[in-house]
């Protein structure tokens, strides 16, 4: 690890020049990160349609990831509000795969436990915890859990939709199951310990 | 005979089974055969790829290799869903970029006795094969019910023309296959710069107040440019902007009334066929009053009781909107 200047400490920068941390998330990341090759040059913040209700844009996350800032980069909402529209990714002239990049944010955040908002992670959670169970996705268990933790307040403004579903046979009260559950669950646990080991 | 294999995707037995129904009527015509992947499992939505990545890949995974299995004559795995499109499509490219993936989720994968080799399959969106397989000049030759007169608003979506890793789509930002479909169904296709600009996809269940901002987006522009009915390519966009549009009129105090329709299902009006046959009714903002402008009478439903605007007898939270929010702001 490089050591700090004595220029850098008397310009009062805090953060040791290491680029362990970008190269962590590239390698995290699925396919060809391109995440060394930011240029900065803010196309990602300015195309993105969320960039308003973020704390960093992804120029500035990705600024910070190279300052080696690993709890403000994890601790900070970005990853959590980027909607995967891959605007950013299309547009970028490096061709950064922005989107997987966030993905990796997200687990790393999980995995530190570093977030400010419990919401977005909780979601994410019970959503792979339907699957794991049936193999398919279940709206209704899904909303029922999440709403009741998170946005009690919103449900009575929510019952004419969720009556409406209901009524015209949009959502299932009960889940569906793949017939080979057995396989996919083998499938997944050997999964997670490869994941652990890479 | 067209033949394909085909990935419906959890949402289309639940909250989009009109596209489902609809789909399925406009096969037939248009001599298509589509083969359910048997056995098929969630593709992991925007959702799992966040928490783990070697399971996310592994659950998308094995649709693959279940799907390589039933190769007979095709080897093209159709979806209706663009995030179920995107994944798929993205777990074959990743897996041949990066070839320590490929291993892990291939050891993964031989747990449960499968494997997959990237690039065995080719991954397409319904409207690809409609639009480059079966081509416009056939499906105009279907049309027996001109939708001529009827003002659609063509909402592509973001997840379908984007990354796009193997140059299907004309465009990334203003793609075309959407508008050249509607209009050789004889509708009056709407300018929309915003096509395929976000739903705000999971973002209702996790930060309500930028999904509502990204729908009044879609929905206001398709408003003031004079749209009867938005028209989707995925069960996502439908969803969002259908049953959430009253949430985020009451969020906004806006009154909007956009209904939205699957392509397909407006497919199946113009070759001909009954709206009880396509799901036309399960929308949530009715779309009534917009067929109406095409002579096609949709059944009337009881429309869902509106909530109740005062606070009235016993006390119960108040609903939250964008107001409220500001004057607690100032206090």
């Amino acid at each position: 690890m490089p050591q700090m200047t004595d220029e850098r400490v008397r310009a009062g920068l805090s953060h040791e020049e290491d680029l362990s941390l970008l190269n962590e998330v590239s390698m995290k990341t699925a396919g060809v990160s391109h995440l060394e090759m930011c240029i900065q040059c803010g196309t990602c913040g300015g195309s993105c349609p969320v960039a308003q209700d973020m704390d960093h844009t992804p120029r500035m996350l990705f600024a910070m990831l190279r300052a080696g800032m690993r709890e403000e980069v994890l601790r900070s909402n970005t990853q959590w509000i980027c909607v995967s529209c891959y605007h950013c990714v299309v547009r970028c002239p490096q061709e950064v795969h922005i989107a997987d990049v966030m993905y990796t944010l997200k687990s790393m955040a999980i995995n530190a436990k570093l977030y400010s908002d419990s919401t977005a992670p909780d979601f994410s959670q019970t959503f792979v915890d339907m699957v794991e169970i049936s193999g398919r996705s279940y709206e209704f268990g899904l909303a029922s859990r999440h709403y009741l933790k998170h946005f009690p307040l919103r449900l009575p403004g929510m019952t004419p939709m969720g009556f409406g579903m209901l009524t015209k046979g949009r959502m299932l009260l009960t889940p569906k199951k793949i017939k080979n559950m057995d396989q996919l669950k083998t499938i997944l646990h050997r999964a997670k310990q490869l994941e652990l080991t890479s | 005979m067209n033949k394909y294999l085909f990935y419906p995707g959890c949402s289309m037995e639940s909250n989009a089974k009109a596209y489902m129904e609809s789909m399925h009527t406009i096969l037939e015509p248009l001599d298509i055969h589509f083969e359910d992947i048997d056995d098929w499992n969630c593709c992991g939505a925007t959702e799992y790829l966040g928490i783990n990545l070697i399971p996310a890949y592994s659950l998308i995974a094995r649709n693959l290799a279940l799907a390589s299995k039933q190769i007979n004559g095709t080897h093209t795995i159709a979806a209706s869903c663009s995030a179920c499109y995107l994944n798929l499509s993205k777990a074959d490219h990743y897996m041949r970029e990066r070839p320590s993936l490929c291993v892990k989720v291939n050891e993964a994968l031989a747990a449960g006795g499968l494997k997959y080799k990237p690039g065995t399959l080719e991954v397409r969106h319904l409207i690809d094969i409609l639009v480059y397989d079966i081509g416009l000049e056939v499906i105009r030759s279907k049309v027996t019910r001109p939708l001529t007169g009827l003002r659609v608003v063509p909402y592509m979506g973001c997840m379908l023309p984007r990354p796009d890793y193997k140059h299907r789509w004309s465009d990334h930002e203003h793609p075309t296959e959407l508008n050249d479909l509607l209009r050789a169904l004889g509708a009056d296709v709407v300018d929309y710069p915003l096509t395929t600009e976000c739903c705000s996809g999971h973002m209702p269940h996790i930060g309500p107040e930028t999904a509502f901002e990204l729908i009044r987006r879609l929905v206001s522009d398709a408003d003031a440019r004079g749209g009867h009915l938005m028209v989707s390519v995925c069960p996502m966009c439908q969803m969002n902007i259908d049953a959430y549009q009253g949430e985020m009129n009451h969020f906004f105090d806006t009154n909007y009334h956009m209904p939205i329709l699957f392509f397909t299902q407006l497919m199946g009006l113009a070759f001909g066929k009954e709206p009880k046959e396509l799901g036309i009714g399960t929308e949530l903002v009715s779309s009534r009053n917009a067929l109406a402008n095409i002579g096609v009478e949709v059944p009337v439903e009881q429309e869902p009781a509106r909530p109740r605007r005062k606070d009235e007898g016993l006390p119960m939270p108040r609903r939250w909107t964008k107001h409220e929010a500001r004057k607690d702001a100032v206090k």
